[in-house]
């Protein structure tokens, strides 16, 4: 059950060769040093795979370091049939569907409340998503007529973010993620899907709209920030992560797909 | 910086006139200034009259000692009465002392009157005087070690650093400084800007950066000052006067020589959603610690940018440069203190993106002719094309290059992917050296021809700005911010952090750090001539 084999393609079918840059912790002054550091960096690439290898650049950097180019031939082999990709399971709509989706399926606004949460303060991400302005030639979903979207800006607390939610009786929180130290962002996801099951334990009425009865009364969640890995939305407890070039179309399409139930009979005809 | 000869034709009645409607919008938010003060400025007045420390969970002393003043007898009188009163009356034999005291709750504060208010203001004034001593030393010592050294020449390259690990941030500090780094930033761990505290002592932990404290202040100066004696080239340092406790972090760098800091006008209220009013009244006071310091400020309308577009905002930038001239300006600081910021964000998309970029930088040059503009890379369009980016880069240095911008930003290829790696600073230098070296004339012989595409560009971009302060003049500066005016971002004078420690000063308010930053027979030479 083997699919497609290839290898990397430099200039000929089959010639498996790639680039690679990085820096070892060496000197490069001497003649010997630099013997040892070239040494070093071709032994590196002969473990990653490559052989053969050539540096065909190497700097000294400061007193310590080496900086190489290398070129060479991958000895691995990619087998196709063995990727594995998370489809989309919506399709992307232009802007005036989803409008007309919300107020045939919805019969009102829906509310979308936006936020950077815990100490991470680079609004940059969910702006470019909630702004009018947008982002990619987008427009942001500030711009959708049936969408009321509130955006909190920096650095809000998980549990404000969740009364806040609950008051505003929203039906979907989006939040960006942009801060990954100490993997930073995957706490966050998580502090926020726990902020989320506590307010519905403690008795917060459903605020959702039709599908909020699944999620336990919460609003739909999704995060979003240019570092995490979309598949791990179920580990970190929310619904739907959106990783780096996501587009405001995009989120606003699976907010739709996510809250408003599919019409019967346009099923097949948006594709 | 000396001034070029005008490149663009640019009609000085109508620069006269923006600098008037300038004045027109920022006039009422000085006086406001004025009128009130907040929990951060009583807090940087007792920095300044050297208290220091924090308590067992980490709250700093000027924070207690203010809270319970706050508390007990109101703020409204400024803290210094009240406390110096406490401390001359109670017999303490020091700040530190009173403030373990009172937060204890064992100390009962009063508004002293008649003789015990003169003992108390005496006492006040002798302690910010020696403050102030410290700070004008400071600045003398940053004079004596660019003697000693030398000072660069511009374009000053300027590298960041933030590993969020003080210790991990002055080896990466210094290498900089030996690959060509003429001013090192230390960004902010990402929470500190929306603190209402400053905290204690070195820090190894942060997010995305360092915490701003003044022993982290110390070790980097101390830690530059050896590379600098090494090269034989002072190497400055900057931090960020921005956030909710932007008096205070002032009054640290004075007292630590720090030689730059950010500190916008309106960038806390855009960008982090503190309160307007509480940004322009701390702003004011700590950019008057700033001029007494000998201070740059660096402002911060590259960020408009990253949310704006370059083109359509390019006039917005160009009303806040001369908003912040107008509000460093009365606060004292010098034109050669006046880092006004902007940036090369136009789309690579955009025909003629360059010379767009040419117009907007040489206008901002012109406008400013003797202050040191801080040039910043492009962010925004840096897709992950490592390589893609490198060219944009190179770009982005030749404009810096021929428009004689003073503080460069280098630009990394992996910005956006991750914290630069040492290889990507040591790739950056490579292209702002090729540049300078194959380009650094190329300003002397660039003349756009009179009435050519980058003539007609900036003074269209001027004529924009003018009729948007003309706007903000009659609306209001902070209806202005409301109304979404800059970064496109909508922020009303009442909402926001950081409100609820605004307030009005009371008839005989007193604050004994102001009258020394005030009153230019004391204020020395950071003031304006």
């Amino acid at each position: 059950m083997s699919g497609p084999v290839i290898r990397p393609y430099g200039d000929t079918t089959g010639d498996g060769r790639v680039q690679l840059s990085f820096t070892l912790p060496v000197p490069f002054g001497t003649e010997r040093e630099r013997a040892v550091a070239e040494g070093a960096a071709l032994q590196l690439a002969a473990k990653m795979g490559l052989e053969p290898a050539m540096v065909v650049h190497a700097k000294g950097m400061g007193p310590a370091f080496t900086f190489f180019i290398v070129y060479g031939r991958a000895s691995h082999l990619v087998d196709l049939s063995e990727v594995t990709v998370a489809e989309r399971e919506f399709p992307v709509l232009p802007a005036a569907e989803i409008n007309l989706r919300i107020r045939s399926g919805l019969g009102r606004e829906m509310v979308v409340l936006g936020a950077c949460i815990g100490t991470d303060a680079h609004t940059v991400g969910i702006d470019a998503i909630l702004n009018v302005k947008g982002h990619a030639g987008e427009k942001g979903l500030e711009y959708y007529r049936e969408m009321r979207v509130v955006n909190l800006g920096a650095q809000v607390d998980v549990t404000d973010l969740a009364s806040r939610a609950k008051a505003e009786h929203a039906d979907a929180v989006l939040v960006s993620q942009v801060v990954t130290q100490r993997d930073a962002h995957l706490a966050g996801a998580r502090a926020l899907a726990d902020a989320f099951s506590a307010g519905a334990a403690s008795g917060g009425a459903a605020s959702g709209g039709a599908a909020g009865g699944e999620r336990g009364g919460r609003p739909l969640l999704v995060v979003g920030g240019p570092r995490f890995d979309p598949t791990m939305a179920a580990d970190l407890g929310v619904d739907k992560i959106f990783g780096r070039g996501t587009t405001p179309r995009e989120v606003a399409s699976y907010l739709v797909h996510a809250l408003i139930p599919e019409p019967a009979a346009a099923a097949g005809a948006g594709a | 910086m000396t001034a070029q000869g005008s490149k663009l034709g640019l009609d000085p009645a109508m620069v006269r006139a923006a600098r008037h409607l300038a004045r027109i919008a920022g006039q009422p938010i000085v006086d406001m200034a004025r009128s009130h003060s907040t929990v951060s400025v009583e807090r940087a007045v007792l920095r300044l009259a050297g208290l220091d420390g924090a308590d067992e969970g980490g709250m700093p002393w000027v924070n207690r000692l203010v809270d319970a003043v706050r508390d007990t007898t109101g703020l409204e009188h400024g803290v210094a009465l009240p406390a110096w009163d406490a401390l001359v009356t109670g017999g303490y034999p020091d700040l530190a002392t009173l403030a373990r005291d009172a937060a204890a709750g064992q100390v009962k504060f009063r508004v002293p009157e008649g003789q015990d208010a003169a003992a108390a203001r005496a006492a006040a004034r002798a302690a910010l005087a020696r403050g102030f001593a410290v700070i004008d030393a400071r600045r003398a010592q940053r004079e004596s070690m660019i003697a000693e050294t030398s000072d660069p020449p511009r374009p000053w390259i300027y590298l960041i650093v933030a590993t969020g690990d003080i210790y991990e941030d002055i080896p990466q500090a210094q290498a900089a400084a030996r690959e060509g780094a003429d001013v090192i930033a230390v960004i902010r761990s990402t929470g500190q800007s929306l603190l209402d505290y400053v905290p204690e002592g070195a820090t190894r932990e942060g997010f995305a950066g360092t915490y701003a404290t003044r022993e982290n202040f110390r070790l980097m100066r101390a830690a530059l000052d050896d590379v600098s004696r090494e090269l034989g080239r002072y190497v400055r340092l900057t931090n960020y006067a921005s956030g909710l406790c932007m008096p205070e972090i002032a009054a640290l760098a004075g007292r630590e020589r720090l030689d730059m800091m950010l500190n916008d006008c309106m960038y806390g209220i855009i960008f982090r959603d503190i309160n307007p009013r509480r940004t322009f009244i701390d702003q004011r006071f700590s950019r008057q610690i700033h001029a007494r310091a000998g201070i740059i400020i660096n402002t911060g309308e590259d960020n408009y940018l990253t949310t704006a577009d370059a083109v359509d905002a390019a006039h917005t930038v160009i009303v806040s440069q001369l908003l912040n001239e107008f509000f460093g300006a009365e606060a004292g600081l010098a034109d050669w203190q006046l880092g006004l910021g902007h940036a090369f964000e136009i789309s690579p998309e955009v025909p003629d993106s360059f010379v767009l970029e040419l117009a907007h930088a040489q206008l901002v040059r012109e406008l400013f002719p003797d202050a040191p503009l801080k040039y910043m890379p492009p962010t925004k369009h840096m897709t992950g094309n490592v390589f893609g980016g490198f060219l944009l880069d190179a770009f982005f240095n030749l404009a810096g290059v021929m428009t004689g911008q003073s503080i460069l930003l280098v630009g990394m290829m992996t910005e956006g992917i991750h914290t630069p790696f040492l290889s990507d600073r040591d790739l950056a230098l490579e292209n702002v050296r090729y540049v300078a070296r194959a380009a650094g004339r190329l300003g002397e012989n660039f003349s756009p021809p009179p009435g050519g595409f980058v003539q007609q560009r900036a003074q269209q971009v001027l004529a924009d700005a003018v009729e948007l302060l003309r706007r903000i003049g009659s609306d209001g500066l902070l209806n202005a911010i409301a109304d979404g005016t800059f970064g496109i971002t909508r922020r009303p004078a009442d909402a926001g952090r950081g409100l609820e420690g605004v307030f009005e000063r009371a008839e005989g308010y007193f604050n004994p750090a102001a009258e020394f930053l005030e009153d230019p027979a004391v204020a020395g030479e950071g003031r304006q001539a």
